[in-house]
């Protein structure tokens, strides 16, 4: 009955919708949409395919690469089905936008808000858009390719001496 | 010198009801360092006397740039950072991941390992479930029940180091099964602690379930209905409380699952007390699974034979050239997962735990991201709280149980 | 020999303050809880009943700074949270010690990056490291006797 559903919904959605397959994921299934239409699909499958449940909302940037630079991926679930499908979107460029899906899963707010802190994507229509893993004031993303690790370098007995001074060490008053 | 951060007016406005700026609401800070937050939680509350009107949580505080740091790390040695997001949930998290990876490769994993991984989990779904009861229990001014909890927990410890020789941060799964065969004193351990648990979850019982001061502070608060839950993507025991019968070990097995039987307790209301009743009752259901999982544990391997991913042993490492050669490309490059993505759910203690792993083809993950439960029910907080006084949101943040280490990541 | 024997008929006991002060100090040091990360679950399996911390004077966590002489840093410290954990040291009064619990807290562990501070002696000054990830509760009290040890010794000149 699952395996039915998620047949029918992938055809209804092929067709409305033009959607390709991706290869990329081996599980779950997963589809790849255009931007300007992710907020009408979600729409469509949670009214009409009973796809009450967004599980994942997640991004991935493809730096160096520039077409497409980030790819947003969501996840539904539909409970009375028990079956999952995965919607994959591609944005490109330094400042990527797109609509919000709050209106339609409420559960989309913070995944948005983690998105734009650590990625840098804008939500067009976002209730409260603003940083919430980092502090308000933190500049840069992250989670981006280009973002430096931020790596310490260990010190050992050679080079002891040159980070220490490099260090800061608190003191018990300090102003 | 780290300054404290000054937040300007204009940009916290639209989260506060325009009574606040009247005057007429009291905005309090409950700040990162509190003793009923269970972590670092920032919440700032508008209240209006007593009564909460409206609550933001502020997180981040324990932000630990784990996904990002695991992209620069090896795959296998990528799995010590998982256990220390959800640290309550240690072997949880590390069998989402290794279960993720076996997706991505289709590596097989024997059965005996699969038993042993239901075993561990079970047991770390049990302890888990008894700092959350301690906790909680701790905050609606309980104390005793936290010392019992912590006492339970101990023998537990002491099983998972018997096996690994960590008390918390095991790191025991791995690609493939087992990092190695369990000790013989394991089953001892574990039939005594089944035997000896019963007992326990009655005493619990005694003093909680019927008594007049717990059911008041937790009957009716922070009620959560169906329609809003599902819609707000909550999972695990307050989805179940609030009378969603799904819990991913039957609706999605893995690892064996399907073998076992047990039920999957529900509430009705979406109240603190039902989600107290679903926990308990999910404490009794994990005893059940571990007694047949234990039973039936098979004879075998306990790790994969593919080389490629699984390290020989050492004895083989005397004769064969090939098993030199593995070692040592593991040991230096570790391996290689081909081009690809995948999302494991798992059914942790909280929710559903899920882990998007990506590969483009190389030896370090490209991409990791952690589904936690916890990030996800905390955003539900305020939707639970409205209404409600500011000590019942004490009992309602712990009735979500969340774990900050798993929030922020 | 009792105390009464040396004390005489005026009950009078001669001894150096540096001893009493800090035989005080050490027998009832509070810690304030700040449990940040795993090491919290540790630290309070060290409080429980299995292993007992009140049998070293630590007979509960209060959770004001004010109420407390002694900081146990359990757990990984965010950039977010420094300033924070800063206010927090400041508002202990004297005389307050600081133990740095785990490896995070110490050198932040297995954790190299933009996230975290890197030891949280850049933002407190600490007395005793603790190591371990997370530290066994018997390593936790090892680590607070040898502050207890280190407060023992203390001279005049060097209280604040």
């Amino acid at each position: 009955m699952s395996e039915e559903h998620l047949k029918l919904t992938l055809k209804a959605l092929k067709d409305r919708f033009g959607l390709q397959e991706s290869r990329l994921m081996k599980y779950p299934l997963a589809l790849e949409a255009e931007p300007e239409k992710i907020v009408e699909i979600c729409q469509v499958l949670r009214d009409e395919y009973e796809f009450d449940f967004l599980f994942e909302l997640t991004a991935v940037d493809y730096w160096p690469e520039e077409e497409p630079r980030f790819n947003v991926v969501y996840g539904f679930y539909s409970h009375a089905n028990n079956v999952r499908l995965v919607l994959r979107v591609p944005l490109n460029g330094d400042q990527p936008s797109l609509h919000t899906v709050e209106g339609v899963y409420r559960g989309a707010n913070w995944h948005e808000r983690e998105l734009w802190d650590m990625f840098g994507i804008n939500f067009e229509g976002h209730s409260d858009l603003r940083r919430i893993l980092m502090s308000h004031d933190w500049e840069g993303h992250p989670l981006r390719k280009d973002y430096p690790l931020g790596y310490e370098e260990p010190q050992f007995s050679f080079n002891y001496d040159e980070i220490d001074k490099r260090k800061h060490h608190a003191r018990y008053e300090e102003a | 010198m780290p300054e404290p951060l000054e937040v300007s007016y204009q940009e916290l406005r639209h989260l506060v009801s325009e009574r606040a700026l009247q005057g007429d609401t009291v905005l309090l800070n409950m700040g990162p360092q509190h003793p009923s937050t269970h972590g670092v939680l920032r919440l700032l509350l508008e209240l209006d006397g007593e009564v909460i009107i409206n609550c933001v949580p502020d997180i981040g505080f324990l932000h630990t740039g784990i996904e990002k740091n695991m992209e620069s790390k090896r795959w296998e040695m990528a799995e010590v950072m998982t256990d220390r997001t959800d640290y309550l949930n240690t072997t949880g998290n590390n069998l989402a991941y290794c279960l993720a990876l076996e997706r991505l490769i289709e590596l097989d994993v024997p059965p005996r390992a699969q038993a042993v991984r239901v075993i561990l989990v079970e047991l770390e779904r049990i302890s888990n479930h008894l700092v959350w009861l301690g906790t909680h229990a701790l905050d609606l001014a309980a104390m005793s029940m936290f010392l019992y909890c912590f006492r339970e927990r101990e023998s537990i410890l002491d099983i998972k180091e018997m096996c690994s020789g960590q008390r918390m941060m095991t790191t025991f799964f791995r690609p493939g099964g087992l990092w190695r065969d369990i000790p013989a004193e394991f089953e001892i351990a574990v039939r005594r602690f089944i035997r000896m648990f019963p007992g326990r979850i009655k005493q619990y019982d005694a003093l909680l379930e019927k008594n007049p001061l717990f059911m008041d502070r937790t009957r009716n608060i922070g009620k959560l209905s169906k329609e809003d839950a599902i819609n707000l993507s909550v999972t695990g025991p307050v989805l179940r409380g609030s009378g969603v019968a799904y819990d991913l070990r039957k609706a999605q097995p893995y690892s064996g699952y399907e073998q076992y039987d047990f039920d999957i307790p529900t509430g009705t209301h979406g109240d603190v007390y039902d989600r107290y009743l679903v926990r308990m009752e999910e404490m009794r259901q994990s005893l059940r699974i571990m007694q047949q999982a234990l039973d039936k544990l098979p004879y075998g391997p306990f790790r994969s034979n593919n080389r490629k991913f699984v390290p020989p042993p050492r004895a083989e490492l005397g004769t064969s050239m090939e098993a030199v050669i593995h070692h040592f490309k593991l040991w230096t490059e570790g391996f290689i997962i081909p081009k690809g993505a995948v999302y494991q759910p798992v059914e942790s203690p909280k929710g559903e735990l899920g882990y998007y792993v990506e590969s483009s083809g190389g030896n370090k993950p490209y991409r990791v991201h952690m589904r936690t439960p916890s990030f996800v029910h905390l955003q539900a907080l305020p939707f639970m709280c409205k209404g409600h006084l500011v000590a019942d949101l004490v009992g309602i943040i712990g009735s979500v149980d969340i774990v900050l280490g798993d929030c922020d990541r | 020999m009792g105390i009464e024997q040396k004390a005489g008929n005026l009950g009078i006991v001669t001894v150096g303050l540096e001893q009493v002060v800090n035989w005080a100090r050490v027998n009832a040091m509070w810690p304030m809880l700040f449990g940040l990360a795993c090491c919290a679950i540790e630290m309070m399996s060290a409080q429980a009943s299995h292993n007992d911390m009140s049998r070293f004077g630590m007979e509960l966590m209060r959770a004001s700074p004010r109420q407390s002489d002694l900081m146990i840093v359990a757990g990984r410290v965010s950039r977010k949270m420094a300033p924070v954990l800063r206010r927090l040291y400041d508002q202990l009064p004297d005389p307050k010690w600081v133990i740095s619990m785990g490896d995070c807290a110490s050198c932040s562990g297995v954790f190299n990056n933009y996230a975290l501070v890197q030891g949280v002696d850049e933002v407190v000054p600490v007395d005793v490291y603790v190591a371990g990830c997370p530290p066994r509760p018997e390593a936790l009290i090892h680590g607070i006797l040898t502050l207890y040890d280190k407060v023992r010794h203390e001279k005049l000149n060097t209280w604040i």
